[in-house]
């Protein structure tokens, strides 16, 4: 039984699903946890598992697909992005749009339509305006709201919004040949210029104040959070499945090689012919833009979303979160994702006791930092491969 | 045997060190040359120039039929237009099997959509297998690069080479750390390439270089101080002066 594939042949002649079985290994356990979590649901099921924690499984799921993304950009490309979680947010920014503006022109229409006359649909936009941007003191709808009331163009705008900046920034970069730390540090700079920027209150986000009461959905406002949140979870599910399966295509072939042969000696690949730029830029922007999705995800069932979300250090979080997974393997990015983003919550929510030393308290919600990055080290001194990295020695002890 | 590759009046400075200075080189197709000179002569930033890594101050270096200026040109571009270059050091991508360093190399299309779509065909595989085969490695293809010898590293690189089908190969010490008869294994690889394409070796090794049997261009501070066959340049005063005799 081999649980894990020895990605780095290319054998001819052979199916994608049989040179990678620990794909199907992950389509499998996938499949079941979502069942198990249906089964056991508030919404759906027994009632075991409560819709917070639901909303808590699935948003984890979001965590794992970005980390992927993070994987293929840096343990297999090489490119150290610490500016993925922008992406991220960016996704989530452009569908919290649609859920507030559509939810609020719900509640306006029902209020205005009590009247005598029916409301013009000036008046409409008007009191939507108001009533979103009235917290920072505007009442006029922002030019880059101009498709917040259509579904569609902002789903488009998912996946255009991260990816067309995604390609701009990666196209002045990788031209330049920026590379290594220095790289990093303009991923560093573009995430924190970003999260800045909509710190201010007239760039037509609501500055700190965020999107908000996304866990409501228009068109489903009567149904209850416990059935939606089972919903998102199936979503965060699929996309999982499907990112992943994504993923594992592209760097199982020939791809993939050319790839993880920039990663080692970008300047030899550019002497076999190859345009590293050009397999960069398709990288960075193609995992930009998986990030868009899943954060797209991600915060309906979050709820809320604001600038704090895109600060720097959460792309550096999530640098950490596949470092300690495992580079240069998805399910290890799956792994690393979800348990250190589990054991988060569950430590900084107060759900762990805290540790009585006599002189002094350890209370977790504080040292949960410091247990992390001594964790980060230990795993960056001894363990460079990772949780996922002991897989490797499953495999070589049943051959 | 047309001329390929023509360098004229080449200069190149490093920090007020004149590397390349008035260079002028010809080869042709197909032609086998070797490269010799002393430490600091300027060979490998000779190669360096052609391939694009380094951009020369002034001159021209001249490609093919149409004598386009590769000076313009990036690594990739010139690597596409058919120039292929084994290092010194030999770099082969040592966490990939030697099948994928050979199917990298491969003379299919470089852009990341026909990669990614990319599937090997009856004929890349047979291909991979005579190029294996060609340079000793049909034992190893499912390997990891790592773990080969160092020998049979610069000839997996050499192999790279070969598979991307070049028409000019610059091979910068193809038999550092190699053993007799690893030597003499490379000497008929590097012949047999050279019957249908042109190759430029720099080598340090007399030896070697005698056993190629070929025209020899003997460079020094930058320039080309003496061009013919190896008797030939051997009994020159000053190639004794500032290479031999040492």
């Amino acid at each position: 039984m081999t649980i894990m594939t020895s990605p780095e042949t290319i054998t001819p002649r052979r199916s994608f699903l049989r040179d990678n079985p620990s794909v199907l290994w992950f389509m499998g356990l996938l499949g079941l946890f979502t069942l198990i979590v249906t089964l056991l649901s508030e919404g759906m099921g027994m009632g075991v598992i409560s819709t917070n924690l639901v909303k808590i499984l699935g948003m984890t799921l979001c965590l794992c697909l970005i980390a992927i993304a993070m994987d293929v950009v840096w343990g297999y490309c090489g490119i150290l992005s610490l500016g993925h979680f922008a992406f991220f947010g960016l996704g989530g920014y452009a569908i919290g749009m649609w859920l507030m503006y559509a939810r609020t022109e719900i509640v306006i229409r029902d209020s205005l339509g009590r009247g005598a006359i029916p409301p013009t649909e000036r008046e409409v936009s008007e009191g939507v305006a108001s009533q979103i941007f009235g917290v920072v003191g505007s009442s006029e709808l922002p030019l880059i709201w101009s498709f917040a009331g259509s579904l569609p163009a902002q789903l488009a705008l998912v996946v255009l919004v991260p990816g067309v900046l995604a390609l701009v920034f990666g196209w002045l970069a990788f031209r330049s040949r920026v590379t290594g730390v220095y790289l990093s540090i303009l991923t560093q700079a573009m995430t924190l210029a970003l999260s800045l920027y909509l710190f201010q209150n007239d760039t037509g986000l609501r500055g700190n104040n965020g999107l908000s009461g996304l866990q409501n959905i228009p068109g489903a406002l009567e149904v209850p959070q416990a059935v939606i949140s089972v919903w998102f979870f199936w979503a965060s599910a699929l996309a999982l499945g499907l990112g992943y399966l994504l993923f594992a295509w592209v760097v199982s072939g020939k791809f993939g090689s050319v790839i993880r042969a920039i990663r080692d000696n970008e300047a030899r690949v550019r002497f076999l012919g190859y345009n590293v730029e050009g397999y960069k830029l398709f990288v960075f922007t193609l995992t930009a833009v998986v990030a868009g999705i899943a954060g797209a995800l991600y915060y309906p069932q979050a709820g809320i979303i604001n600038p704090a979300e895109i600060a720097p250090i959460a792309s550096i979080y999530l640098a950490v979160w596949v470092a300690i997974g495992g580079r240069g393997r998805l399910y290890g990015a799956v792994i690393g994702a979800a348990f250190v983003s589990l054991l988060s919550s569950w430590l900084t929510g107060g759900g762990a006791p805290n540790v009585d030393l006599g002189l002094f308290r350890i209370v977790w919600t504080d040292w949960w930092l410091v247990l992390l990055g001594l964790g980060f080290v230990a795993v960056t001194l001894f363990f460079p491969k990772g949780i996922g990295g002991l897989f490797d020695y499953l495999v070589r002890k049943q051959p | 045997m047309t001329t390929l590759l023509e360098v004229s009046g080449v200069s190149v400075t490093f920090d007020g060190f004149r590397a390349i200075n008035n260079l002028s080189i010809a080869i042709g197709e197909p032609e086998l040359r070797a490269v010799i000179g002393p430490n600091g002569a300027g060979k490998t930033t000779f190669m360096d120039i052609v391939t694009g890594k380094t951009r020369p101050d002034e001159g021209k270096v001249l490609w093919g039929e149409k004598s386009i200026d590769l000076v313009r040109m990036s690594e990739s571009q010139i690597a596409k237009a058919g120039i292929g270059r084994k290092f010194q050091k030999p770099t082969v991508f040592e966490d990939q099997s030697v099948r994928a360093n050979l199917s990298m190399a491969l003379k299919n299309k470089r852009g990341p959509f026909s990669v990614l779509a990319w599937k090997a065909t009856e004929a890349d595989n047979a291909r991979i297998v005579a190029l294996a085969d060609e340079v000793g490695l049909t034992e190893r293809l499912e390997h990891r690069a790592g773990d080969l010898s160092h020998g049979q590293k610069q000839w997996l690189e050499i192999g790279m080479l070969l598979a991307q089908d070049p028409r000019l190969l610059l091979v910068d010490e193809p038999a550092a750390g190699m053993t007799p008869a690893e030597r003499e294994h490379t000497t008929d690889l590097l012949k047999r390439a050279a019957k249908t394409r042109a190759v430029v070796v720099i080598e340090h090794d007399m030896e070697f270089i005698r056993r190629l049997d070929c025209r020899v261009t003997v460079l020094h501070e930058g320039s080309v101080l003496a061009e013919g066959s190896l008797n030939h340049v051997t009994k020159n005063q000053q190639v004794i002066d500032v290479y031999l005799g040492r």
